[in-house]
């Protein structure tokens, strides 16, 4: 079985749950994913599938990576992969199913009320000052203060007459590899590959994600007005 | 966003026609314990916010001299149900200038419904 699949945010709404609380929610297109090429300890050294994206648009395929689809019995002409990323595979199955040109779909991999990890590309923000960037307290804005944003001292005098490495500065913020852990999927909608899930998910609406089962899964948060009414029940 | 609309479309609830100006009385579910119970929120309508199954409204209300505005999720199930009560004429969408009034001050003229 695959661990997770690939798919893009569409964007946060909010969804009721059953206590009347609103949920801030994400909307996810998730898959369906094209088993492009299976990894196999024996082979490779490590168990994986490279899943692609299957997207309603024809992508831009080069000739190599035609070449590549080609090979697991994915028709370069029509395909329509946006990304191809590999995924690490739980409990390898003996009959293993999983093979070259095999489809993934989210409803056979997550259920509501599962824990998943989702993992995305954050907004680009430039380049940034130290405050934003680091969050560096900064100085006083007014009463004759001559220090705003600027970082401070970054460190000592003639000895070590150097900067130390891995000092926080301004410079490029965002962009990044940013994995959210932990949240509740609370709908799937096996039919048109959607998936909707319980807080924010890193990068703009559009953006490429990865939909893993939760690593570090939490154990079930205690709901404390659903706690307090079983208790009672319980004495009752 | 039509994966959106298809996400909030089962959570949108009937509510009646409203609009700032309007008296309404918002029954709203409240759970004391095991218990559920009705509690009516009679006031005015302040504010409208539109937005799908996130729009929210906000009614206003005098209570022992005391401004309280309550901002409620239009769609949310803790609402029971919405009764118009009454409709004044107003002339903006936001009545915020609502709260600097008191008294007499804070009449209005009520409006013809069709």
């Amino acid at each position: 079985m695959v661990n997770g699949i690939l798919g893009r945010k569409i964007g946060m709404t909010q969804v009721f749950d059953p206590n009347g609380r609103a949920l801030p929610a994400t909307v996810l297109t998730a898959g369906p994913c094209v088993v492009v090429q299976r990894k196999t300890a024996e082979r490779d050294g490590y168990d994986a599938v490279q899943l692609g994206l299957v997207e309603e648009r024809p992508a831009r395929v080069t000739k190599p990576l035609a070449g590549h689809y080609r090979k697991s019995g994915v028709d370069p002409a029509q395909a329509r992969l946006s990304q191809v990323r590999e995924v690490a595979v739980v409990e390898a199955p003996s009959g293993d199913a999983l093979q070259d040109g095999n489809e993934v779909r989210v409803a056979s991999l997550f259920a509501a009320g599962d824990q998943v990890d989702v993992v995305g590309e954050s907004r680009g923000r430039g380049f940034q000052g130290v405050m934003k960037r680091h969050g560096f307290a900064g100085g006083r804005a007014t009463h004759g203060s001559m220090f705003h944003r600027a970082p401070g001292s970054i460190g000592q005098s003639s000895w070590p007459s150097r900067v130390l490495k891995g000092m926080r500065g301004p410079g490029r913020m965002g962009g990044d590899r940013v994995t959210v852990r932990n949240l509740r999927v609370i709908q799937v909608d096996e039919e048109n590959n959607r998936l909707v899930v319980n807080g924010a998910v890193p990068g703009a609406p559009g953006g490429h994600v990865l939909i893993r089962r939760a690593v570090a899964a939490r154990r079930e948060p205690a709901a404390p007005v659903q706690d307090a009414a079983a208790k009672k029940k319980k004495r009752n | 966003m039509k994966a959106i609309e298809a996400v909030e479309r089962p959570q949108l609830q009937t509510r009646p026609d409203m609009r700032a100006g309007d008296t309404v009385r918002v029954h709203v579910k409240v759970r004391e314990g095991e218990k559920e119970r009705i509690q009516v929120f009679e006031g005015l309508v302040i504010a409208q916010h539109r937005g799908g199954a996130r729009a929210t409204f906000t009614v206003r209300k005098v209570s022992f001299g005391q401004g309280v505005e309550r901002i409620f999720p239009l769609h949310s199930p803790i609402i029971d149900k919405i009764q118009v009560v009454r409709s004044a004429r107003v002339r903006r969408a936001k009545l915020y200038f609502l709260r600097k009034l008191r008294g007499k001050a804070a009449r209005m003229r009520e409006r013809r419904r069709n």
